[in-house]
């Protein structure tokens, strides 16, 4: 048993934070902390020099760019890069869409589209759920027929996450409508702007513009663009969610919002006292940070387990912790921080957007917090809802 | 960063893992309480025998040279039986006494009686009015030539109907409150002026309420005036023993609603096949992975040096453990409905033993207060 990091990892860590402190935009830094999401144009450029460093796609094998990472080094790196804050490796090349094209991908998909993915020359975009299919994802109805020298995609995908910044969108289409719901599906790679491909925008009740519905009407699919095998498309789904699970747990994210939550609770005035010295107030953050606590070391033994056990070991039970905490925590903080900016959290207008506080009426700080907390109820009901994890581990770790 | 056990870790859990799966079956344990002492002095010898009650003693004063995972790895074991023996009391708070704050002749005196079985301890600290403060001390310490004079009158001493000897915590000066001027003294049970009355505990365990009557002390531990470090080191160490005791109970208390929830069929089906049940049965398990990251987490930070980090970390430890163990063990009794209502079923005795645990050296709200009032554990950016 050895509980704590290596003097190698210490200075690895050392190594992200020097790097951040040269190369990360000191305006997105600050955009972040304010708590927007970054831009399209601060991810691209951050993501660029990444690449540049070698960093961009950490859990990538050396081959295809990947930096070598151990378990450990992929973490500290995700966290450092979430407590600076800066963006994180855009998810939809490098922890879904890349990761299938290098376990499932022809040569020629991995030398045409890996490189451009690291880069970000292409944005990727995610074409899973549908509004008939959501929790029950094989349930999903968008079909693609065979028809010469092409596929012909036709159906409708929802929650499509930044579809509007994308270049290219992965999607699981019904290729056998006479299979079982979860072997008649196939994975195919969409060039967006192909014609017959409508993206429209839903808003979300904060107000912003996150994520659309796209469209398939007689899109035409070069027969080379579907990865992996005809009907086994729900193998590759199964990976990519698989993949996704560790991405979720955002200990270092929280922590990074926990810090700005105590900075604004000792400078906001509760009566006569900051509102850092309200006893409840003070206990509701300490509780988020004991699970979050829990959480960075339920994520060091999954860490240590899959260092020791890659891809021979069970799945840890461990792992299906990381989802459920991990959203809660993060709901629970944005909840805090709202709750600090009082009345002031209120002013209506889109977080992300620039100049909505044009009159001054709110603290800078305080501006969109209340926009913040609505748009997180999205994470316990994404990647798989926090009820569908329960159902998962009833029937995977519990046998029941 | 590596949670496996190294061989001989490895080893030490076989054995005790073995010797409670043949000694400390549900029946067996019960026939233990209801002997004259409350536990049972055969099994304490076996202890002895496989290197347990000396474990955590350096090996030049006779002991085995355990640090904190061989105690969590023993502690976890003795969960799963909910055992009923002074180990707690005896090797983990007597012997963290002694290693900590005895000199060394002292040391070498006590650790070979303790390691062989012969020599019993109970830690004396709570009083009627201190309920989770360590520093909340009346009973006094006056100094009489060379010896220290004990009175006051400590409660809830575990352990404390067979103590050979009583590690109390006295005020040698100040006000009942105050931090500074607290002694810990070792007082043999056999001493003028020493009275004992045993009880039993809701959860099992032997207890006694000890009267000091101007009992004299044979032995100061750490240095007097300052006793409170040592005893919030030595408590922290109990702390991490405590949340490894609360995973093993967890996991088995876990694994028992569980079975009867695959057997028990109503409605013409087993009752773990409703989701709503599952869903309470996910919960415990989300519950005991985080308390199982966190009694790791409590191994490494009670051998913290910096003390007021270590102090905050147990705070976090204690909260987050004891939230957990109090849901885990009540969904245990709900899943299972009125069969584990009754003393012939076990799953009510991990209950208890947890809901006893939980609040042992201060309850969740307790820490959680505590952790509160110095910062949290995250800085501000």
């Amino acid at each position: 048993m050895e509980l704590r990091f290596t003097d190698e990892e210490r200075a690895f860590r050392q190594e992200v934070r020097d790097f951040l402190a040269a190369e990360c935009p000191e305006a997105t830094r600050q955009h972040m902390i304010a708590g927007k999401s970054p831009t399209k144009e601060m991810v691209v450029e951050w993501q660029r020099k990444l690449n540049k460093r070698g960093w961009a796609a950490p859990e990538w094998p050396k081959e295809h760019g990947g930096p070598g990472w151990t378990p450990a080094q992929k973490y500290i790196f995700r966290e450092e890069l979430q407590m600076w804050p800066a963006p994180s490796p855009l998810g939809f090349n490098i922890n879904m869409c890349g990761p299938v094209i290098i376990e499932f991908g022809t040569p020629e998909q991995k030398a045409r589209f890996l490189p451009r993915m690291r880069n970000l020359d292409d944005w990727w975009c995610q074409g899973f759920s549908e509004p008939g299919a959501g929790s029950d994802l094989a349930g999903l109805k968008t079909r693609a027929v065979r028809d010469g020298d092409h596929w012909v995609i036709n159906g409708q995908k929802t929650w499509t996450t930044l579809a509007q910044h994308a270049d290219w969108i992965f999607v699981l289409a019904r290729t056998d409508p006479a299979a079982k719901k979860q072997e008649g599906i196939s994975f195919f790679l969409v060039d967006m702007k192909t014609p017959g491909i409508t993206v429209r925008p839903i808003i979300t009740i904060e107000g912003g513009h996150e994520v659309n519905e796209v469209f398939f009407d007689d899109v035409k699919v070069p027969l080379d663009h579907l990865v992996g095998q005809e009907n086994k498309g729900w193998d590759c789904a199964k990976f990519l969610l698989g993949n996704e699970r560790f991405g979720q747990a955002r200990v270092g994210a929280s922590r990074e919002r926990i810090r700005r939550l105590k900075v604004i609770a000792r400078e906001t005035m509760d009566g006569d006292r900051p509102l850092i010295e309200d006893p409840e107030f003070r206990r509701q953050m300490t509780e988020m940070e004991i699970e979050l606590k829990a959480l960075e070391m339920t994520v060091m033994r999954v860490i240590a387990n899959e260092t020791k056990r890659a891809g021979t070991g069970k799945p840890d039970p461990a792992t299906s912790v990381l989802k459920i905490k991990g959203t809660e925590i993060q709901q629970g903080v944005s909840e805090l921080l709202m709750k600090a900016a009082g009345p002031y959290a209120w002013v209506d207008g889109d977080p992300d957007a620039e100049g909505t506080n044009e009159w001054d009426v709110a603290p800078d700080w305080a501006f969109g917090l209340a926009g913040v907390y609505f748009n997180w109820r999205k994470q316990s009901i994404y990647g798989g809802s926090n009820e569908i994890q329960r159902n998962i581990m009833a029937k995977a770790f519990l046998g029941l | 960063m590596d949670f496996d056990l190294n061989e001989s870790q490895g080893m030490l859990q076989d054995s005790v893992r073995k010797l409670l799966s043949d000694k400390y079956g549900f029946e067996q344990r019960k026939a233990y309480m209801a002997s004259e002492t409350g536990w049972s002095r055969d099994l304490w010898a076996q202890y002895a025998d496989l290197g347990l009650l000396g474990l955590p003693f350096d090996e030049e004063d006779g002991g085995f040279g355990g640090g904190g995972e061989e105690v969590m790895i023993v502690a976890e074991q003795m969960g799963r039986h909910i055992t009923l023996e002074p180990w707690l009391s005896t090797v983990v708070l007597g012997g963290g006494f002694l290693r900590h704050g005895a000199a060394a002749d002292l040391r070498a005196d006590m650790v070979a009686g303790v390691a062989g079985g012969g020599v019993l301890l109970a830690f004396a600290q709570q009083e009627r009015q201190s309920r989770y403060d360590l520093h909340d001390v009346a009973t006094t310490a006056k100094k009489d030539g060379a010896a220290w004079v004990i009175t006051g009158r400590k409660g809830m001493v575990l352990h404390g109907d067979t103590a050979d000897h009583f590690i109390v915590t006295a005020r040698i000066s100040g006000n009942r409150r105050d931090k500074g001027g607290i002694g810990v003294f070792l007082v043999p049970a056999k001493a003028e002026g020493v009275s004992v009355r045993g009880f039993r505990q809701v959860d099992g365990s032997r207890a006694a309420e000890v009267e000091f009557s101007g009992a004299r002390a044979e032995h100061v531990l750490g240095t007097p005036e300052d006793g409170l470090a040592l005893v919030d080191k030595v408590v922290d160490e109990a702390i991490a023993a405590l949340a490894a005791e609360a995973i093993g109970a967890m996991d088995v208390v876990h694994a028992m609603t569980l079975d009867y929830m695959k057997t028990r069929q109503q409605f013409g089906k087993p009752i773990g096949s409703f989701q709503a049940l599952q869903h309470k049965a996910a919960d415990m398990l989300v519950a005991i992975e985080q308390s199982r990251s966190m009694a790791y987490f409590a191994t490494m930070a009670a051998r913290d040096p910096d003390a007021a980090e270590r102090r905050r970390n147990m705070h976090a430890v204690k909260a987050q453990i004891g939230r957990s163990q109090r849901l885990v063990g009540q969904e245990a009794i709900q899943l299972h409905g009125g069969i584990a209502m009754t003393m012939e079923y076990a799953a009510g005795h991990y209950f208890k033993r947890l809901t006893v645990n939980e609040a042992t050296f201060g309850d969740t709200d307790f820490h959680l207060r505590s952790l509160s009032d110095l910062g949290g554990l995250v800085q501000a950016a």
